[in-house]
């Protein structure tokens, strides 16, 4: 009982920070690009305003790659834990 | 019932293959027809009712008097399906019909929605879904109830539930009911009616497995009709065949016409129709930064707090097919909002650029006034043009549309054939429908699961409750319905509000429920009653003309919500006893993506 209490414990901290460091990677892209668009166009990214672009399609691709790293990655850690069956 | 079972299931690729074959033939089939002189009008109501016909069939096949089929689709929906009904469930009238519309008009600091509305589903995936399907409930309510316990946090969550699900729901009835005036040439009034009707045939036999398999349908209608019309403007334009990575000489393009033709005010407004008056690229103004992130905040939050949304990930076989299942959702939801902001950059350079034949910026005005689109949409009233400075000349200022019809009116706009604009509207039509389906079923399943079957009479039998989620389901739309024939708010305000609703009162207490052990009931309740007090409050506030506080307006309220609810929240529970060891048990089961779900339901 015990082991399995502390297996659950260092699968919930693997799981937190993980799940911490998706979180910030997601403040970056959703909180800070809005705030430093204007230096940002004045850079061109593929012939945009490079600010623009982040936020008509850059950040949206970092949302997408976000989830699939961390259910990459939630995989493993389900795997390692063996938490992983269907 | 046989067709929607395990063969159903295994033959799944195939049956969505074959009907989006038969779309498209069903496309080339109409643009033969307009070939050979069929009239618009027509080809448009073809279009309307083929679509909705086969979403009506569906909802038939799907027709189920089990508890767990109406409730969560059997549990079996594969991720990817649940990802593309997911996907259309969220994209409402308000994605699909207004929102390039209000980059069109509302430039740079419309893009918060986008990041708000694509942003949030990391929140889904990190901090809701795959917790929220382990517990194994039926809505959520039901998770908040059992995870606090008591029959006043249930029936908290289930007044915020309804209040943001309902401030939706009628804007997505109003959606219908503007595209079916149009499309069918009938009165608004009479179009919101058709509309709830259409909607209710999807989700009122089967509940959420008619909902699942109608959505899956709506969203290959919505995906194909956001895209042609785009991409055959783009050819136009020679801006090659995917335009989405070669717009970017547009973008800049457009600051020069703006600087050109001048983002100035009209000198006489017209109410109802917005003129260009904030640049397409960039921030301007006191806050714009600020602005911009707090409204994506709220929708991000909102995102993850509405039921509509969190519900659909009950549907899946498992918590790692739930987390799969957020992967896809927003993977099909990116296709269509990375499209919008090319969408309404195109169609403004439609208006204004001088070469392009289709421009009407600059031009006299006698000729803008005799081109069909112009009359067409100035008829039903939602387009003006009025020479106010006198000069026989159409200025920028002078120029006034519904921001809402953008994306209905560009296929006329650019020049394409008719049938583009029956393809948008069946398209437009698919993304209110099915976005209403999933919020007409939220409500009524709250209503009958958590407070009619958990409060009020927890010995109903199955039959019974099934009955009466039908009933609720029937009654909230016509309610629905007649609201939205009032016309409050424009229909992106009216979903902006829902966000905020969500989020002041669902966010916290859905998220710290699984992330914060120590989080109790008397916390919850303060945290749901807080919340969803201070954002109405506040939203009471600023909608009757008060000052907004460091620029949240009312589309933003959500952020004093927010706050409230989560200091009422960690305050009163850090006051309070901590829960004690079953809850405490239930949360570390929580946690863990395999084993029994925690609640098991008895039919």
């Amino acid at each position: 009982m015990s082991d399995n209490t502390d297996a659950r414990d260092r699968y919930w901290q693997k799981t937190r920070n993980l799940t911490i460091v998706i979180l910030v990677l997601w403040a970056f892209f959703s909180l800070f690009i809005p705030l430093i668009v204007s230096p940002l166009n004045n850079l061109t990214f593929l012939g945009f305003p490079l600010g623009y672009y982040m936020i008509a399609q850059g950040s949206l691709i970092a949302f997408v790659l976000l989830i699939v790293i961390q259910n990459w990655r939630q995989d493993a850690i389900d795997r390692e834990f063996g938490f992983d069956e269907e | 019932m046989a067709l929607m079972q395990g063969r159903f299931i295994d033959n799944i690729g195939r049956v969505y293959g074959l009907y989006t074959g038969g779309f498209l033939v069903f496309i080339i089939l109409m643009a033969i027809l307009e070939q050979l002189g069929v009239s618009a009008n027509t080809i448009g109501v073809l279009f309307v009712a083929f679509t909705i016909g086969i979403y009506a069939v569906i909802g038939w096949l799907s027709r189920t008097m089990e508890v767990d089929a109406y409730y969560v689709a059997g549990r079996q929906v594969p991720a990817v399906y649940n990802g593309m009904a997911t996907a259309a469930d969220w994209m409402s009238g308000a994605s699909f019909v207004a929102m390039a519309g209000g980059i069109f008009f509302g430039g740079y600091g419309y893009m918060a929605y986008i990041i708000g509305w694509t942003g949030g589903y990391v929140l889904v995936n990190s901090l809701m879904a795959p917790y929220l399907r382990k517990f194994g409930c039926y809505t959520v309510p039901d998770f908040i109830g059992t995870r606090y316990g008591g029959n006043l946090t249930r029936l908290f969550a289930v007044v915020v539930l309804v209040v943001a699900s309902f401030t939706y729901v009628t804007a997505q009835i109003d959606a219908t009911g503007t595209i079916a005036a149009r499309v069918l040439q009938i009165p608004y009034s009479v179009g919101v009616w058709f509309g709830l009707l259409s909607i209710l045939l999807c989700s009122m036999l089967g509940g959420m497995r008619a909902v699942t398999w109608t959505q899956v349908a709506q969203y290959i209608v919505l995906i194909v009709a956001y895209l042609v019309p785009v991409i055959w403007m783009s050819n136009v334009q020679d801006f090659g065949i995917i335009p989405h990575f070669t717009y970017g000489e547009a973008a800049s393009t457009m600051r020069e016409l703006e600087a050109q033709f001048g983002l100035n005010p009209p000198a006489e407004a017209i109410p109802g129709l917005s003129v260009l008056t904030t640049p397409h690229t960039s921030p301007v103004g006191a806050l714009a930064e600020w602005r911009f992130i707090t409204l994506a905040l709220c929708m991000m939050a909102g995102t993850a707090s509405l039921p509509h949304i969190l519900m659909r990930y009950f549907t899946t076989p498992s918590v790692r097919s739930a987390r799969k299942s957020v992967g896809w959702s927003l993977f099909f939801i990116f296709l269509l909002y990375f499209t919008a902001p090319a969408l309404a950059t195109l169609t403004k350079l439609q208006l204004l650029d001088p070469n392009l034949p289709t421009a009407v910026i600059g031009k006299p005005f006698e000729e803008v006034a005799s081109l069909a689109w112009i009359q067409n949409w100035s008829s039903v009233g939602f387009l003006a043009i009025a020479d106010q400075n006198g000069d026989g000349i159409l200025q920028l200022n002078e120029f006034f549309m519904r921001p809402d019809i953008v994306v209905l009116a560009t296929p006329e706009i650019a020049g394409l054939p008719y049938v583009i604009s029956g393809l948008v509207a069946a398209g437009g039509m698919a993304a209110a429908m099915s976005t209403a389906d999933g919020l007409l079923l939220a409500i009524a399943n709250a209503l009958s699961h958590d407070l009619y079957y958990k409060i009020i009479d927890p010995k109903a039998d199955t039959a019974v409750r099934l009955i009466v989620a039908r009933v609720l389901l029937v009654g909230i739309g016509a309610i629905g319905a007649l609201i939205a024939s009032l016309q409050l708010t424009s229909i992106l305000g009216a979903v902006a509000w829902a966000f905020c609703f969500a989020c002041s009162g669902l966010f916290f207490p859905l998220a710290l429920g699984v992330w914060w052990k120590r989080a109790n009931r008397q916390g919850a309740l303060a945290g749901m009653f807080a919340g969803f007090v201070a954002g109405s409050a506040y939203l009471y506030y600023v909608y009757n003309g008060g000052t907004p506080w460091l620029g949240l307006d009312d589309v933003r309220f959500g952020i004093i919500g927010m706050a409230a609810s989560l200091v009422a929240m960690v305050v009163v529970t850090l006051m309070t006893p901590e829960p004690d060891e079953e809850i405490q048990r239930m949360v570390d089961e929580t946690r863990v993506p395999v084993g029994e779900p925690i609640i098991v339901h008895k039919h």
